[in-house]
């Protein structure tokens, strides 16, 4: 393994990590909301969430730049007082993910929410839990399964990420080129296809370990839950 | 002592209920399938918010739509069992029973090994709710409920999922349930023998509506109140006790205010009180005692009669004795009753066999007031 793909790989890994954890707690706030809420404006919001599975890549790699570059009025902000900068580096490339694999964790999230009985959280309210209780003691661990799907299809997709990552933040060795965006570099020095052949092998055998542990998970979960004999 | 007075609206139906449920025993709450008996129990629970009316349990206020005051079902301190049972499938059993348990620590009630020793669900404490049978599941539930400490047992048909063993053998859990935890028992179903093993009062709902109220006995033999009921067919309900076993025979023999009733092997002791069911079509009447095949003839006094539908009346008698309004009801035709020339205040003899009483129209009962 070159130095390259070591650090392509080593940052993959690491984006999509970062993505599934900036996204995640959004998420399940979101699928709450949309599985639950009674509110004007319902439809917009999903619609919002959304917005990333239907616009092109590179359109929410823009409007995050516009939004959170150094000119932006959120990134100047947040610049100016946490000292956060998004555009070209590793945070902005963790940001891109996240808002890109987003819709997919939602919707992951909300099925599995909208399957949770309600007959059980009101058997455990009448046993005297707060909904709160009830929430964390009961509808959470009921919807671990959804939740480890979301999670695993939010890290699968960041992996995956290019077209917003790219625009947003560039392609930095070692800050924001992760394994699809060192393909791409790869393939366009001349001579490069046996360096790009090995970084999509490398990319494969990542996703294929994903999907195992996540199947692994999965059944952990099911097991536990009582839902296969 | 529950009292309330509420109205519901839901989209299949408006529910209008009245009752007062003791601080003793147990009310069962009998009607057809969709009379609002479930929605009445999810209300009471705090599950369904109602649109006027007031629940108050022991003096306290839970819900009083003027007042704007809805205690949240979380601290209404029932125990609520359902007819699914509605454990969690993520937790043991233990941790099923302990769930409300942990909460109401501070709280006066049953203890844990009692309510698990009483349910005999002892061997199962470490296993899933998937691995268990139906009935299981449902005494697991019902301890669930107990020891949340509450202070009213709230149950909405608890056996309909079950099998007949299954049942018979959790209702005799149930009886237990209220006398030895002096908890009111509010208890819907619309299965007879439940309501005749179980019930001290019985509120009839029918439509949406609270139509009547009152002690088991006076309520199931209402004659006027059974097409509301459902599904069983008109009778009477007569309590006795157990008096003598005729082994020989396979029968045994019940005193029923006075007199005695025969009916097949019941497996009980002597003195043990039971509750029978006597269907009208099968009462007939005559005039005096008579030989016969039929072993059952009780005498009376005819107090009225009511006219029915097709060729039938039904004759009510008053069986005497010191059990206020034991009565029996015949439904005989309009041209036997006139060719006995019985009329209201006349003496005369019913008759039935004892196959009549068999199954599901028995049921032991201990009625402590009647003692």
């Amino acid at each position: 393994m070159s130095e390259i793909e070591r650090e392509a790989l080593l940052l993959s890994l690491q984006v999509a990590s970062g993505a599934v954890v900036l996204a995640l707690p959004v998420a399940l706030a979101l699928a709450w909301a949309l599985a639950r809420g009674r509110f004007h404006g319902k439809a917009l919001l999903e619609a919002i969430v959304n917005l990333p599975l239907v616009l092109p890549p590179v359109v929410i790699g823009y409007a995050l730049l516009v939004t959170f570059g150094r000119q932006g009025p959120l990134g100047r902000w947040l610049y100016d007082t946490l000292g956060l900068q998004f555009v070209f580096t590793f945070r902005g490339a963790v940001l891109a993910a996240a808002v890109m694999a987003l819709p997919l964790m939602v919707r992951a999230i909300r099925q599995a929410l909208e399957a949770v009985d309600a007959g059980l959280e009101a058997a455990a309210r009448t046993l005297g839990a707060t909904r709160a209780r009830v929430f964390a003691s009961i509808t959470l661990p009921l919807m671990a399964p959804g939740l480890l799907s979301g999670a695993v299809l939010g890290f699968a997709a960041s992996l995956g990420e290019f077209g917003a990552t790219i625009t947003f933040v560039s392609n930095v060795p070692g800050q924001t080129q992760t394994l699809p965006l060192a393909i791409y570099s790869a393939l366009q020095q001349p001579g490069g296809d046996t360096a790009a052949a090995r970084l999509v092998l490398w990319a494969m055998l990542l996703a294929l370990a994903a999907l195992a542990l996540a199947q692994w998970c999965h059944r952990r979960v099911q097991r536990w839950l009582g839902q296969v004999a | 002592m529950i009292e309330l007075e509420l109205q519901i609206e839901r989209p299949e139906m408006t529910v209008q209920a009245q009752m007062a449920v003791p601080a003793h025993g147990v009310t069962a709450v009998i009607g057809r399938s969709g009379a609002g008996k479930s929605t009445l129990l999810h209300a009471l629970a705090g599950l369904l918010k109602p649109t006027r009316g007031r629940i108050t349990l022991a003096g306290r206020t839970l819900f009083d739509a003027a007042q704007r005051i809805d205690v949240p079902p979380h601290r209404r301190d029932f125990g609520v069992v359902f007819q699914e049972g509605r454990l969690f499938p993520h937790l043991s059993v233990r941790g099923n029973l302990n769930y409300g348990a942990h909460l109401a620590a501070e709280r006066e009630g049953p203890a844990f090994d009692d309510v698990v020793q009483l349910l005999g669900i002892e061997s199962l404490l470490a296993r899933r709710p998937h691995t268990l049978s139906g009935g299981e599941r449902q005494r697991v539930a019902i301890g669930r409920a107990l020891l949340c400490r509450p202070r009213a047992l709230l149950m909405d048909e608890p056996l309909a999922s079950l099998d007949p063993p299954r049942r018979h053998e959790l209702l005799g859990y149930l009886a237990e349930l209220p006398r030895r935890y002096r908890l009111p028992l509010l208890y819907v179903t619309h299965q007879i023998d439940e309501v005749l093993r179980l019930a001290d009062q019985v509120v009839v709902m029918s439509e949406g509506r609270t139509v009547a109220a009152g002690p088991a006995l006076a309520i199931l033999s209402d004659l006027s109140l059974q097409p509301l009921v459902g599904r069983f067919e008109a009778g009477s309900v007569l309590a006795g006790h157990v008096v003598e076993q005729l082994d020989d025979w396979q029968l045994t023999r019940v005193d029923v205010a006075g007199q005695r009733i025969t009916v097949p092997h019941l497996a009980l002791p002597l003195n043990a009180g039971v509750r029978l069911r006597i269907r009208a079509r099968d009462v007939a009447l005559q005039r005096e005692l008579q030989r016969t095949s039929a072993s059952n003839q009780l005498a009376g006094t005819l107090t009225r009669v009511l006219e029915r539908d097709g060729p039938y009346c039904a004759v009510e008698l008053s069986l005497g004795g010191q059990v206020d309004g034991a009565t029996l009801w015949a439904l005989v035709t309009r041209r036997s009753l006139h060719s006995l020339g019985l009329a209201p205040g006349q003496r005369c003899v019913a008759c039935f066999k004892a196959v009549a009483v068999e199954g599901r129209s028995v049921a032991q009962f201990e009625d402590e007031a009647a003692r």
